[in-house]
């Protein structure tokens, strides 16, 4: 505590306490018991919710937590807080608090364990919360695969633009490259009745061959970053953010001449294989290669060339060389996210991948934070989830949303999780005997 | 020859847009280090304040107010509204910098960028919100009259368009270059940590520089209103966008670059449209910038500058 407001703790002072004494049974929680909570509160909403979302005036479960029934009927705000708290917050609060003393030690028993069998418990769980989640609704499984879908963009182009420091415009032409060849390696293979003919690999391969696909567009997307590549990183300055957003449009504009993949129309009745599974895997994934990427020699590297290249040269880094993988392996995996979007929507056309898309993934890195693996996963998730809740807005939405962004980057020029480090092991540790402050470090 | 010809005209009057706005945001690019990526967006404010001034003044019914000939009203209503609209724009433009980029001096480059970016998507949404998603037609300031020369048909709007064009970014120019204030400017552009040493505020020199690119872009609003009177909420993006590269290309503070940047991507856009499909023009126009770029990475007047990035 400071000398200055020693005798008389300012109002801030006062929230900030009692938030933090609500919040002390919590401490010892780990993630495992947050996960098994939230598994019992979305399996009472399936169990309880249809009639329950009845009782309380509502056709129908509400879908996104209620935010659309609240802008939709603001009389029902009463009946959605209810419903929140019966379903959710009561079930995941006792469950968690209660279980602690278990799940702990499930938890310090898990530690002993290779980590790979740890993670894949808690995947598996994750998984379980999110498909219970899901099955409500339709919406629900197309909002949960868009957010990770958002996820991998997010990660792939903080790569660039967080960790590398430079400023990259071209990402929705990498995933447009990505989109359009996977959707043309499926359509090709495995759906007959098309524009290219018969299927050439009986179909019941296609789920088990989409991988491939997902691939062969991530490693197009490679070669076109290779084009912005080679002439960028001759010197530094702004001129990546002009190649890269040239190259966006030359993309753009190729995509609307290429009669053979519809031209402006686009390209349609993709086949359904990037389901809520699938995606999940990717996103697992993805997150996992990112994170070991930054964290790597080749990371450190990295951020050494954005803070100063000179001193990194003299630190034998290769430049050139570090941000060329770097850029080339963003790029991929933007690839592989255009591959998935496409799959998700089953519809696309150049348009999809035009200003507005960029804006959006820059909105989600800055938002969430530069050179932060856990802020790109909430930049993606939060933007998702915010843009998803205030669609009964309509067009409002869009102005509400840019003045929250500008309001976080006045506050938080640098997004709201910034600079941190993704630490894997430290987050499934028991927290009943962790040490004060360890915790505040990893969040 | 004829052909030719006609498709320069065209091709000038395509690039004086594209040059006018470009010009802003070489100021801005050139002044700050910043991407304003409202600035698209801004040049669509200036044409519906255009839109508005000159409807106003049309109504005003100067003919019988001043007893004027109705074509001498015509010229005055186009001058008046021209200096007005960009009077009005460029408070839109220093409002942008006081909420938007004021604030985040000390922030990384790119967060101003993404704010610039939300300001513009803010004042397409705010517009459609307001006026509502149908097109105005911006009304007709002049009548058109064409003048043959040698088989080449000219509009007086076209000599209209880029005679003003190349007008004010001569001016801007010669003001940059000349006057004590576009000294300041220069200054800051070259050292951005000693001019507030010199008593120089660069808090003004900021707001001038917003000022005077956001009436350039009026000026760029307006007569695209003139040539095309249609006006939508999103017809600043494309062009914004384009202007962006343009600006770049011209290399960094050098308004005339950015100028001619603009005039050259207004030609390669018409000669693309008219020797290929149209809907080449985009690859085209932009897969040479990228070869231009290749071999003059600072554009066409900017010096190597090996400035390290605030980010």
């Amino acid at each position: 505590m400071t000398t200055i407001s020693a005798s008389w703790p300012t109002t801030r002072q006062r929230i900030r306490a009692a938030l933090s004494k609500l919040w002390q049974p919590y401490r010892p929680v780990p993630l495992l018991g947050w996960l098994l909570a939230a598994l019992v509160a979305v399996g009472m909403e399936q169990l309880v919710g249809l009639p329950l979302a009845r009782t309380l005036g509502m056709s129908k479960i509400p879908a996104l937590f209620g935010a659309l029934v609240v802008l939709d009927q603001p009389a029902l705000i009463p009946s959605v807080l209810l419903f929140l708290i019966l379903i959710y917050i009561l079930p995941v609060g006792i469950v968690a608090r209660f279980t602690a003393p278990f799940t702990n030690k499930i938890a310090a028993r898990l530690v002993s364990y290779p980590l790979v069998i740890t993670a894949v418990i808690h995947l598996l769980l994750l998984y379980a919360v999110l498909h219970i989640w899901c099955d409500i609704s339709d919406y629900r499984v197309l909002v949960a695969r868009m957010a990770m879908i958002a996820i991998i963009l997010t990660l792939s182009l903080n790569v660039v633009n967080g960790y590398m420091g430079e400023f990259s415009c071209s990402h929705p032409g990498f995933m447009a490259l990505g989109a359009y060849v996977a959707s043309v390696f499926t359509l090709v293979f495995f759906v007959s009745e098309n524009q290219f003919g018969e299927a050439l690999v009986p179909p019941a391969l296609g789920p088990f061959l989409f991988p491939l696909a997902l691939i062969l567009g991530g490693l197009v997307a490679a070669v076109g970053a290779l084009l912005v590549a080679i002439p960028s990183f001759r010197t530094r300055g702004d001129y990546l953010a002009i190649i890269s957003l040239a190259f966006m449009f030359i993309v753009k504009s190729l995509f609307e001449n290429l009669e053979i993949v519809g031209g402006a129309r686009g390209i349609s009745n993709q086949p359904n294989y990037a389901s809520l599974p699938v995606v999940f895997a990717w996103t697992v994934l993805a997150i996992w290669i990112i994170n070991n990427f930054v964290r790597s020699t080749m990371g450190k590297a990295l951020n050494a060339v954005r803070d100063d290249e000179l001193a990194a040269t003299a630190m034998t880094v290769d430049t050139r060389k570090t941000k060329m993988t770097a850029f080339l392996f963003a790029a991929f995996w933007a690839g592989v996210a255009g591959g998935l979007f496409a799959h998700v929507l089953r519809y696309i056309n150049p348009d999809s991948f035009g200003i507005r898309k960029l804006a959006e993934v820059l909105a989600m890195v800055y938002f969430g934070g530069l050179n932060s693996v856990t802020g790109s996963i909430v930049g993606a998730v939060g933007l998702t989830m915010i843009s998803e809740a205030l669609r009964p807005l309509e067009i409002y939405k869009w102005i509400i949303i840019p003045i929250m962004l500008i309001l976080i980057m006045i506050f938080r020029p640098t997004g709201l999780i910034a600079f941190t480090e993704f630490n894997v092991e430290r987050l499934f540790l028991p927290k009943d005997k962790a040490p004060e402050g360890a915790e505040d470090a990893t969040a | 020859m004829e052909f030719f010809l006609q498709n320069l005209i065209n091709a000038l009057q395509w690039g004086s847009f594209y040059a006018l706005i470009a010009v802003g945001y070489s100021m801005v690019y050139g002044v700050l280090f910043l991407f304003n990526f409202a600035h698209g967006d801004v040049f669509m404010v200036g044409a519906y304040i255009g839109f508005f001034v000159s409807t106003f003044l049309l109504a005003a019914d100067l003919t019988s107010a001043l007893s004027l000939p109705p074509s001498v009203t015509l010229g005055l209503v186009l001058v008046m509204t021209l200096i007005i609209s960009m009077f009005l724009n460029s408070f839109v433009g220093m409002l942008i910098e006081r909420i938007g980029y004021r604030p985040l001096r000390a922030a990384p480059r790119a967060s101003a960028a993404i704010t610039g970016l939300m300001i513009g998507i803010i004042l397409e949404t705010g517009n459609l919100a307001i006026l509502g998603p149908q097109r105005l037609a911006f009304p007709e300031l002049i009548q058109t009259a064409t003048i043959n020369i040698a088989g080449v048909s000219i509009t007086n709007k076209k000599i209209l368009i880029v005679g003003v064009s190349i007008l004010l970014t001569l001016a801007l120019h010669l003001f940059v270059r000349r006057s004590k204030w576009g000294m300041a400017m220069r200054a800051m552009a070259y050292d951005y940590v000693v001019v507030p040493l010199m008593g120089i505020s660069t808090n003004t020199i900021a707001l001038m520089t917003f000022a005077l690119g956001s009436a350039l872009a009026a000026a760029a609003g307006i007569l695209y209103g003139v040539a095309y009177p249609v006006l939508d909420p999103n017809m600043g993006i494309l062009f914004g966008w384009k202007a962006f590269v343009a600006a770049i290309l011209g290399g960094r503070g050098s308004i005339l670059g950015a100028g001619l940047a603009g005039f050259l991507l207004g030609f390669i856009e018409i000669f693309v449209a008219t020797i290929f499909p149209s809907t080449m023009r985009n690859l085209i126009a932009f897969g040479i910038i990228l070869v231009i770029l290749i071999f003059r990475p600072h554009g066409f007047f900017g010096e190597p500058h090996s400035a390290q990035l605030r980010l």
